[in-house]
């Protein structure tokens, strides 16, 4: 569609960020090489350019980290709560400071927009330190008991889709109880992570509370399974979660996982379209819809099916894909290859089932990992794009006739995350809510977070909440 | 008096308690249970897979409408099994002092204590929502409501020891908040748990809500660990090998396990934490919107 207004680019300054040729592990407060000096390269996914070479972790190094965040653990779990809440606070306004470097950075290595990193990622990362840090020395008042202890030495892995706000929601919680960490980052956004050792080193924090490991699969698992790792906090999918909760059976480490989804966003032929479409917008495409929560199902109310599909395709034409520091780019790029495969090939069965494949007209960028914004409509509950999680900017249409049908469609899912609901009428939204079997309802909205909100899923999504007084329950030995 | 008059007294036929009915076992398998001095009590069903599987149907159809009454309702309905029991305390005074070789007056606490078990656990159904629940105060312009709901149907692996109180004690709190339950009763004194069932079938719960089975746990356990339409386990009575071997197959669905903790004493002040083993939290997000001059603001 040819746009009456053209825009002129509208980058944000690399210049903000200062990116090394190459990085260590961070082990023990310092820098380090890895034990058989391996390292491996990290790209921007929306030019392909290398932009750090960080080293590998292997077992040898997971080994270290572990005994040093064992080491660092007894004094940490002793402090005072209101010291640990300090070094938390300080964390906390360190990446206030540094928030739009961050954010720079994150867009560098992730490819998605600077507008989310900036307005959401960053803020809310900040966020979710402030937040526990006050827990630190209220733990008494949180129903878990008098003086509830920390479980020891947390072994943490974390997907690519949220590099610093997944690391937030580990470290924020563990270190306000007095556990000590040692964090895995995923292989293809390990820069962040790092910068974060760096704030630590910043805010003084004693060494060997926080490890960073980068690293591959093999690191992960070496983490999860060393004898040592009292709790278990993985982010990332459903197949891997399941492999972590076998492995950690017959031990005593507590473990929480949050895993993959299939959210319904249910509209009903009330729902104010509009703000419906803008809803659905957010929902798939927020991060490419490279998001465990994403809406991925659209469930409409079959009346208003042709309505809503209009509306929602001529708003998909104004969305703008392309340099993800450009201030004005909506969708940025895929993260890796891998993914780019993975999701091209869910999309060709789609297409393949009989589905109607639908993408506005949309020119991607020569280089780097793209995917255009891309509709699936005539998919039924059999359709493998209404059943598999494609984590990427790829929505499936179904429809409806009744709340009860919609209810159900919602529910037939192994997941249960989230789900959304588009209606003006109040007591349809509480007893929809009510029925659906997922972790977060999000009601007039969607993709809305909050470090005071639990945040987590039913079924195959996995278990425990992040986020909240829940979330303190995960790394306290309750 | 000549031995001719004595009058002899009528046996009961064990049986499992399924989906409200007491079936014996398809399989048409039963075994001895004795008492503690090795004196045949009883024949009880040595329930099947395919028995198991038929209490996880019965218990999954139970599930919308016990999830869905009222916390007042579970309440009261738990509060009857308490007044049920105490009709029948004899009974069980009877049947957990043989289980347990206990004597009339241990056995006697023992039953007192799983009657006031019901009775706590009756109060709790409508409190533990306000308890672990939450308004949260996001930074923004929105309703914001976490709730606890039931996980689902949750498999129980009942104390082996502790035929009755420990039985008690696990079941009660995975229905109290609106699970239901398929149990496996405790192997070698599996009869006040079926006769428990008898109980729960004059209480007003729903058939299907608890289902009762007797049998082997190593034998059942691994099909309702890893049955696709089981929400949860607890591995109460499994011994370390079992629990180890079911919290593996538990992974196949991601179910949440409460693994086994040692009880040194089952009279102890129960807490919340087997209650909340079973519950998710639901958040549901809603704009608040203003009544300015701008209108509907979401």
């Amino acid at each position: 569609m040819a746009s009456v207004f053209e825009y002129a680019p509208a980058p944000e300054s690399r210049s903000v960020v200062d990116i090394a040729p190459s990085y260590g592990l961070f082990i023990d407060g310092e820098f380090t090489d890895a034990a058989d000096g391996k390292v491996f390269k990290t790209v921007s996914p929306s030019s392909e350019e290398v932009l750090a070479e960080v080293a590998q972790a292997g077992a040898a190094d997971v080994d270290r980290a572990v005994k040093a965040a064992r080491k660092a653990f007894e004094k940490w779990s002793a402090l005072p709560g209101s010291e640990r809440a300090k070094y938390l606070f300080r964390i906390a306004r360190i990446i206030q400071e540094r928030s739009r470097e961050l954010a720079v950075l994150e867009t560098l290595d992730n490819g998605k927009p600077i507008k989310e990193t900036r307005d959401a990622d960053l803020p809310l990362v900040a966020a979710h330190f402030f937040y526990y840090a006050g827990w630190a020395d209220k733990l008494d008042h949180a129903g878990y008991g008098a003086n509830p202890r920390p479980l020891g030495v947390a072994g943490q892995v974390i997907p690519w889709n949220f590099p610093l706000l997944m690391l937030a929601w580990k470290i924020a919680p563990a270190l306000a109880t007095g556990n000590t960490v040692v964090l895995k980052p995923a292989e293809t956004t390990p820069l962040s992570a790092l910068f974060f050792a760096d704030i630590c080193r910043q805010a003084g924090l004693p060494k060997g509370v926080v490890n960073i490991l980068t690293g591959y699969g093999d690191a992960g698992a070496a983490l999860v399974e060393h004898p040592d790792v009292n709790k278990v906090a993985f982010t990332g999918s459903t197949a891997v979660g399941k492999k972590i909760a076998r492995h950690v059976a017959g031990t005593d480490k507590k473990v929480t996982l949050e895993l993959g989804g299939k959210g319904a966003n249910i509209v009903f032929d009330d729902a104010p379209v509009d703000q419906a479409v803008e809803g659905i917008v957010t929902g798939i495409f927020f991060n490419q819809g490279q998001v465990c929560c994403a809406g991925s199902r659209l469930l409409v109310q079959e009346s208003i099916h042709d309505e809503l599909l209009h509306s929602l395709k001529r708003r998909l034409s104004t969305l703008r894909l392309g340099d993800p520091l450009d201030k004005n780019t909506d969708i940025g790029a895929i993260n890796s290859a891998e993914q780019l495969a993975r999701i091209t090939a869910l999309a060709d069965t789609g297409e393949a089932e009989g589905a109607e494949r639908w993408s506005p007209a949309c020119e991607l960028p020569s280089s780097g990992y793209w995917f255009a914004p891309t509709l699936f409509t005539n998919v039924t509950q059999a359709h493998i794009v209404a059943r598999d999680e494609i984590f990427g900017p790829v929505l499936s249409v179904l429809t409806f006739r009744t709340p009860d049908e919609a209810v159900a469609k919602a529910n037939n899912s192994q997941y249960g995350l989230s789900a959304g609901i588009w209606t003006e009428k109040g007591s349809r939204i509480l007893a929809v809510a009510n029925k659906l079997r997922a972790g977060v309802v999000w009601a007039n909205t969607f993709n809305k977070f909050d470090p005071t909100s639990p945040f987590g899923g039913y079924k195959e999504s996995g278990f425990g909440r992040e986020g909240g007084r829940h979330g303190l329950e995960a790394y306290l030995d309750v | 008096m000549s031995e001719t008059t004595t009058r002899l007294n009528v046996f009961k036929t064990y049986k499992l308690y399924v989906g409200g009915k007491f079936p014996r076992s398809e399989s048409g398998r039963v075994y001895e249970v004795s008492d503690s001095k090795g004196n045949w009590l009883a024949n009880a069903p040595l329930a099947s897979r395919k028995d198991a599987r038929d209490a996880v149907v019965a218990a999954r159809k139970a599930f919308g409408g016990w999830a869905g009454a009222t916390a007042y309702n579970r309440g009261q309905i738990l509060y009857r099994i308490a007044e049920m029991l105490e009709g029948r305390r004899e009974q069980f005074v009877r049947e957990v002092g043989e289980a347990e070789g206990l004597s009339k007056s241990k056995a006697a606490a023992v039953v007192d204590a799983a009657i006031d078990r019901w009775v706590w656990y009756a109060g709790w159904t409508d409190k533990i929502g306000q308890v672990v629940g939450a308004a949260n105060p996001v930074a923004g312009p929105f309703f914001n409501l976490s709730t606890p709901e039931p996980t689902g149907v949750v498999t129980v692996v009942a104390p082996q020891d502790s035929s009755f109180l420990g039985l008690v004690s696990v079941i009660a709190p995975v229905i109290a908040t609106g699970n239901t339950a398929v149990v496996i009763a405790s192997e070698e004194s599996p009869l006040p748990a079926l006769s428990l069932g008898e109980v729960l079938a004059t209480s007003d719960l729903p058939g299907g809500v608890v289902n009762i089975l007797s049998g082997k746990a190593a034998e059942m356990g691994p099909h309702l660990a890893s049955h696709q339409d089981v929400n949860a386990i607890d591995l109460a009575g499994a011994d370390a090998a079992l629990a180890k071997e079911l919290e593996i197959a538990a992974a196949d669905n991601l179910k949440r396990v409460l693994r086994p903790q040692p009880v040194d004493d089952w009279t102890a002040d129960p807490g919340t934490s087997r209650m909340t083993a079973f519950l998710e939290t639901k958040t549901v997000w809603h704009p608040t919107g203003s009544l300015g001059a701008s209108g509907s603001s979401y």
